[in-house]
C-alpha cells in the first residue's frame, strides 16, 4: 500500500515530464483508430520522420534559446539561405558536395555569430535581432538566387535529407528484415539501457536514487518497447526502407544535446542564464558568451536544417523554411519550455515537435484540408501551454506556508507587487552587467 | 479609545495539510494602533488576508465583526468598501503612472466616461498634504523614492476613506528617517480617528508607537500585550515570538585576528550611467583574517555600490583604485576574476540577484564553482548531489531534500543557500550585504553563527547592515560610510550608536 503510494507520489512529481509522453502516446493512438491503422505502417512512420526532422532539428537549438530567455524568428529564413547558398556553390562554382556541406555549416555559424553579436554584445533583444535576422536572410536568399529555384543537386548530398541506410545491400524482395536497421535498433537499445542502468548503479552506490526501482524497471520497458517497435517498423515490417540517415543524425544530436544540457557546464549556464540573469551574472557567469555561442550554435542546426529540407526536396527555391521557426517555438513550448525562460529540455522539444508533426500526418491521412490543421496545431499550442500554466499554479504555489489557489485579486496584486519592485530600483532595470542597484 | 473595531473570532485557515490558522482571536479598539508580531511563517500575513477578504468568506472557520457588524467580504474590493485597506509590503503601485494616477487606480473620478483630470490632480494634492508630501502629483511613481511611495499608498488608502489601516512591514524598504516619517504619520493618523493594524519586525518601532502587541506563534494567538500599561521590553516580546529566551540574540565568540587579507585603497566609483556623478569617493579599507568588519551607513550612502563595484566592477562605470589580497594587488575586473581571487559577495537582495528561483537547491549551491564539481566542461552530478547535500546538512537547510526548488524556500532558507554558494567557491573573503533582510528572528541567530563559523575559519568577513544593533552585535571594526565616503572607522570597544549615527551622518568635508 504504501510501496503504492511513494509511486504515485513519484510518478506525481514527474508528471511535468511524462505528461508530455502520454499526450503523444495518447495522439498516436487516437490517430492510429481514426485513420484505420494507416498511421503506423513502415512507410508512413518513414515519412514522419524524414517530414519533420528538420523541424526537429530546429526545435534543438530552439528550445536551448528559449531556456536561455531568447527567442529565434530567423531560423526559417537562414535554413533557406543556406540551402541556396550550398545550392550555388555546388551548381555554379562546382564545389564537390562533402565541401558545400561543410561550407555550410559554416556559413550558418557565421550567420550565428552575426546575431549573436547584436545579442550579446550590443544588447538588442533577440527577438528584434532574429526579426531582422528573418527578414535580411529571405533577402539574400531571394538575391542569391535572383528568385529562380536551383535543382537538381547530386545524389550524395539528396542522401541527407531523403536517403536511407543502404537498403540496396538488402531489398526487401531478397532479404524480410532490413539487417543494418535491426542491428542499429538494437545498438541503439542496449546503448540506452546501459547508460541508464549505469547512472543508476551510480547513483545507487552514492545513495542518491531517488526513483523507485519498479518505476525504473517500466521506464526501461518503455523504451524497449518504443525502439523495437521502431526498428520493426523500419527494417521488418512490409514495405519498410531501411533507417533514414537523418534519423541517425537526429538521434545523434537528441543524445549530443540532452547531454550538453544536463551535465556540461554550458548546460548549466544556459539555465542558469535564462532562470535569473542578474544572479548568473554575479555568480561569474559569463553570460554575453553563453548568449553568443548559443545563437552561434543555433545558427549551425539552422544550416543543417536547410541542408536536409534542401535535399529531401532536391532544390534550394526563395520562398524553402516559411514559418519553420513558428513550429520549432511551438515545439518548445509544447514540449514545457517557460515562456519566461530557465525551464525546457531536448526531449521535451523533440516530443513536442512530433506531436504537432503526428497531427499533421494523422490529420492529412484523414484528409483534412491545411486550414483546418493549422487551426488545431494553434489549439494545441494553446491548451498544452495553459495546461502548464495550471499545472504550475497547482504546484508550484505551495510553500512553507502554502497559499489557497490564486484568485484573480491575489493575481493582480502578485503582477503588480513585481513591477513596483522593479520599479523601486530604476537604475537595475536597465542593468546590464555594468550597472546596479539605487539605493543601499 | 473607543470600543472595538474589529474582533476576529476563533479564525481557523486550513490549507491542504496544514492549520496555518488555528482559533485566533483578535480584538482591536477603535483608533488604537495594534502591532502583529510573530516570525516568519507564523500565520501575520493569512490572518491579514482573512481580514482583507483575499481569503474570502467561507474558505476559513470562525466570524469576523467590524463596527459592531458581522461582515463577510467576497474579495478586497469588498472589504475596501467597508473602509478595510490592506497596504503589502511590496508596494503595489504602477511605476510609469503619476501619483495622482495611481492614488485613484481603480477610482477614477469620471464626469461623463471621462477622466477629470483637473479635479484628479486636485484632490490627489490634499491627500497628498494630509501625509505630507508636497510632490507634484503628476510626478511619475519612479521618480519618488521608496519611502515617499509608502506615502502615496497611504493617501491612497486614505482616498478610499480607510477607517481600519493594515500596513505589512511597511518600513522594511524604508531608511532610518523615512521610517521615523511614517510612523509619525501613523500616529498623525492616530489622531484623526483612524485605526491601524502594523505587521512589523522591528520591534523598536512596535514598542514606539503601538498601544497593544498580538504575538502570533505557529498559528495561534499567543498573548495580547498592553504596550501602555505594562512595561514591555523587546525581549519580552521576542520570547512571545519565539517561544524562548532570547537572552543572547547574537552568539558569542572570541575574535582571533590574523594577518590582513583583503585591502582596497583610493576606490572612486562613477554612477553606471550619469558618468560625471561620484558615487564612491576615494574609499579606503582593509579586512583580516578571522575579523568581521561591518559597514553603516544610510540608505544611499553607497554600501552596496561599493560593495558591487569592489566585486568584479558589478556597479558603476570609471572605476579607480586598487584592490589587495594578502599583500598583492589583484586585478579584478569582472566578476570571474573576483571569484577566482578569492572574493564573494552575497547580495542584499537574494530573490533578484542571489538565487535562480525556478532551480533547485543544489544547482543554486554550485552556480558559483561549477568547475569545482566538472571535468573537461562536465559536471559531475552525484558529486554536486553530495556537496550540496552537506551544506544542508552543516548550514541546517529546511528543505526535504536538496533537489527541492528554492523559490519555495523561506526567506532563511534561501539565504542559507546563497551563503552555502558563495561558501562553497571557497573565498577569502566574504562581502555580505544585509545578510538578515526579511528572515526572521530565529534564523538571524543561524546566520550571525554562520558568520562566526566563516570568521572562526579564517576567513575575511564584511557585513553590511542597516540595523546598527546588528553590527553592533556581530563586528569586530566597523567602518562608517556616508554619501560615498568613509567618514569613520571604530572598533567594536569604542563604538556606540551615536558615535556610529554621527559618521554616518556626517557632511563632506570641504
Amino acid at each position: 500500500m504504501s510501496a503504492l503510494k511513494e509511486s504515485l507520489g513519484f510518478l506525481a512529481s514527474r508528471m511535468r515530464q511524462i505528461g508530455i509522453f502520454i499526450a503523444l502516446i495518447v495522439i498516436v493512438v487516437l490517430f492510429q483508430i481514426l485513420t484505420d491503422g494507416r498511421l503506423l505502417t513502415a512507410g508512413n512512420v518513414s515519412n514522419i520522420i524524414v517530414q519533420n526532422s528538420y523541424i526537429l532539428i530546429l526545435a534543438i537549438g530552439m528550445v536551448m534559446v528559449i531556456i536561455a530567455g531568447h527567442i529565434d524568428l530567423s531560423v526559417g529564413s537562414v535554413a533557406a539561405f543556406v540551402g541556396a547558398m550550398s545550392g550555388i556553390m555546388i551548381q555554379q562554382w562546382g564545389a564537390p558536395w562533402w565541401i558545400a556541406i561543410i561550407a555550410s555549416l559554416l556559413i550558418g555559424a557565421l550567420v550565428g555569430a552575426w546575431q549573436g553579436f547584436w545579442i550579446a554584445f550590443v544588447g538588442i533583444p533577440a527577438f528584434i535581432v532574429t526579426l531582422a535576422g528573418m527578414l535580411i536572410f529571405r533577402g539574400l536568399t531571394q538575391i542569391v538566387l535572383g528568385n529562380q529555384r536551383i535543382t537538381p543537386f547530386p545524389n550524395e548530398y539528396r542522401q541527407l535529407g531523403g536517403g536511407y541506410v543502404f537498403p540496396q545491400l538488402f531489398p526487401a524482395s531478397t532479404s524480410p528484415a532490413e539487417w543494418i536497421t535491426v542491428g542499429l535498433g538494437i545498438l541503439a537499445l542496449i546503448m540506452l539501457i546501459g547508460s541508464q542502468v549505469k547512472g543508476r548503479m551510480s547513483r545507487v552506490k552514492h545513495g542518491l536514487e531517488s526513483e523507485p526501482i519498479s518505476w525504473f524497471i517500466a521506464k526501461l520497458a518503455f523504451t524497449a518497447i518504443l525502439v523495437l517497435g521502431l526498428t520493426y517498423l523500419l527494417g521488418i515490417a512490409p514495405g519498410s526502407r531501411g533507417t533514414p540517415i537523418v534519423l541517425i543524425v537526429l538521434g545523434l544530436l537528441v543524445v549530443a544535446y540532452t547531454a550538453v544540457m544536463s551535465r556540461s557546464v554550458f548546460g548549466r549556464h544556459i539555465y542558469a542564464r535564462g532562470g535569473n540573469l542578474h544572479a548568473a551574472q554575479l555568480s561569474g557567469i559569463k553570460t554575453q558568451k553563453v548568449d553568443f555561442y548559443l545563437f552561434v550554435n543555433m545558427g549551425v542546426l539552422a544550416a543543417l536544417a536547410g541542408l536536409v529540407f534542401t535535399g529531401r526536396l532536391n532544390s534550394a527555391g526563395p520562398g524553402a523554411g516559411n514559418l519553420f521557426e513558428l513550429d520549432a517555438i511551438a515545439a518548445a513550448f509544447i514540449g514545457g519550455a517557460a515562456v519566461t525562460g530557465g525551464i525546457g529540455t531536448v526531449t521535451g522539444a523533440i516530443t513536442g515537435g512530433l506531436i504537432m508533426g503526428v497531427l499533421n500526418n494523422g490529420m492529412s491521412l484523414m484528409g483534412v484540408s491545411t486550414d483546418f490543421q493549422q487551426f488545431i496545431k494553434g489549439l494545441v499550442l494553446l491548451l498544452a501551454v495553459a495546461f502548464d500554466v495550471y499545472n504550475k499554479r497547482r504546484t508550484g504555489g505551495r510553500r512553507s506556508q502554502p497559499k489557497a489557489p490564486m484568485t484573480a485579486s491575489t493575481a493582480t496584486i502578485s503582477t503588480e507587487t513585481a513591477e513596483t519592485a522593479e520599479a523601486g530600483k530604476p537604475d537595475m532595470q536597465k542593468a546590464n552587467a555594468k550597472t546596479g542597484p539605487a539605493g543601499s | 479609545m473607543g470600543a472595538g473595531i474589529l474582533e476576529m473570532r476563533s479564525i481557523t485557515k486550513t490549507f491542504p495539510g496544514v492549520k496555518a490558522l488555528q482559533d485566533v482571536n483578535l480584538s482591536v479598539a477603535r483608533g488604537e494602533v495594534h502591532a502583529i508580531c510573530g516570525e516568519n511563517g507564523a500565520g501575520k500575513s493569512t490572518l491579514m488576508k482573512v481580514l482583507s477578504g483575499v481569503y474570502p468568506h467561507g474558505s476559513y472557520e470562525g466570524e469576523i465583526l467590524f463596527e459592531g457588524k458581522p461582515v463577510s467580504f467576497r474579495d478586497i474590493r469588498d472589504s475596501e468598501k467597508s473602509g478595510i485597506v490592506i497596504i503589502h509590503q511590496e508596494l503595489a503601485l504602477s511605476p510609469y503612472l503619476s501619483i495622482a494616477e495611481n492614488i485613484f487606480l481603480g477610482n477614477e473620478i469620471q464626469s461623463g466616461g471621462f477622466i477629470d483630470w483637473n479635479k484628479t490632480n486636485l484632490e490627489a494634492a490634499k491627500l497628498l498634504a494630509r501625509v505630507g508630501l508636497s510632490d507634484n502629483p503628476t510626478t511619475k511613481i519612479t521618480d519618488i523614492g521608496v519611502g515617499k511611495q509608502q506615502l502615496v499608498e497611504i493617501a491612497k488608502a486614505l482616498s478610499k476613506q480607510v477607517k481600519l489601516l493594515i500596513l505589512d512591514e511597511p518600513t522594511a524598504a524604508l531608511n532610518d528617517e523615512d521610517s521615523a516619517h511614517l510612523l509619525d504619520l501613523i500616529k498623525h493618523l492616530q489622531g484623526q480617528g483612524i485605526t491601524s493594524i502594523i505587521i512589523s519586525h522591528k520591534l523598536n518601532e512596535i514598542k514606539a508607537i503601538a498601544d497593544k502587541v498580538t504575538i502570533i506563534r505557529d498559528g495561534r494567538a499567543i498573548e495580547t500585550l498592553d504596550m501602555k500599561s505594562d512595561d514591555i521590553s523587546e525581549n519580552r516580546i521576542i520570547k512571545g515570538m519565539v517561544g524562548r529566551d532570547l537572552e543572547h540574540r547574537y552568539p558569542d565568540r572570541t575574535p582571533k585576528i590574523g594577518e590582513e587579507i583583503f585591502r582596497v585603497e583610493d576606490w572612486t566609483v562613477h554612477h553606471p550611467t550619469e558618468h560625471d556623478r561620484v558615487v564612491i569617493h576615494g574609499a579606503n579599507l582593509n579586512v583580516r583574517a578571522g575579523e568581521v568588519v561591518g559597514i553603516a551607513g544610510l540608505m544611499g550612502a553607497g554600501r552596496t555600490e561599493l560593495a558591487m563595484s569592489i566585486f568584479g566592477r558589478s556597479y558603476g562605470s570609471g572605476i579607480t583604485g586598487r584592490v589587495y589580497m594578502h599583500g598583492k594587488e589583484v586585478k579584478v575586473k569582472t566578476v570571474s576574476d573576483a571569484i577566482a581571487n578569492g572574493i564573494a559577495y552575497a547580495t542584499e537582495d537574494r530573490k533578484r540577484y542571489g538565487l535562480n528561483l525556478i532551480e533547485d537547491i543544489k544547482r543554486n549551491i554550485s552556480a558559483a564553482a561549477l568547475g569545482k564539481l566538472a571535468k573537461r566542461g562536465w559536471v559531475d552530478d552525484n558529486k554536486e548531489y553530495l556537496v550540496a547535500s552537506d551544506y544542508r546538512k552543516s548550514m541546517n537547510i529546511k528543505a526535504p531534500s536538496v533537489s527541492s526548488v528554492t523559490g519555495q524556500l523561506s526567506g532563511g532558507n534561501q539565504q542559507k543557500v546563497v551563503l552555502s554558494k558563495w561558501m562553497f567557491s571557497d573565498p577569502d573573503v566574504l562581502i555580505l550585504d544585509e545578510p538578515t533582510r526579511g528572515i526572521d528572528v530565529g534564523a538571524k541567530y543561524e546566520i550571525y553563527t554562520i558568520i562566526n563559523r566563516l570568521a572562526a575559519e579564517g576567513k575575511a568577513v564584511i557585513v553590511i547592515s542597516s540595523e546598527l544593533p546588528e553590527l553592533l552585535g556581530i563586528s569586530d571594526r566597523i567602518y562608517a560610510l556616508s554619501e560615498g565616503h568613509i567618514t569613520g572607522e571604530m572598533s567594536i570597544e569604542d563604538a556606540t550608536p551615536e558615535a556610529l549615527m554621527q559618521y554616518m551622518t556626517k557632511e563632506k568635508e570641504k
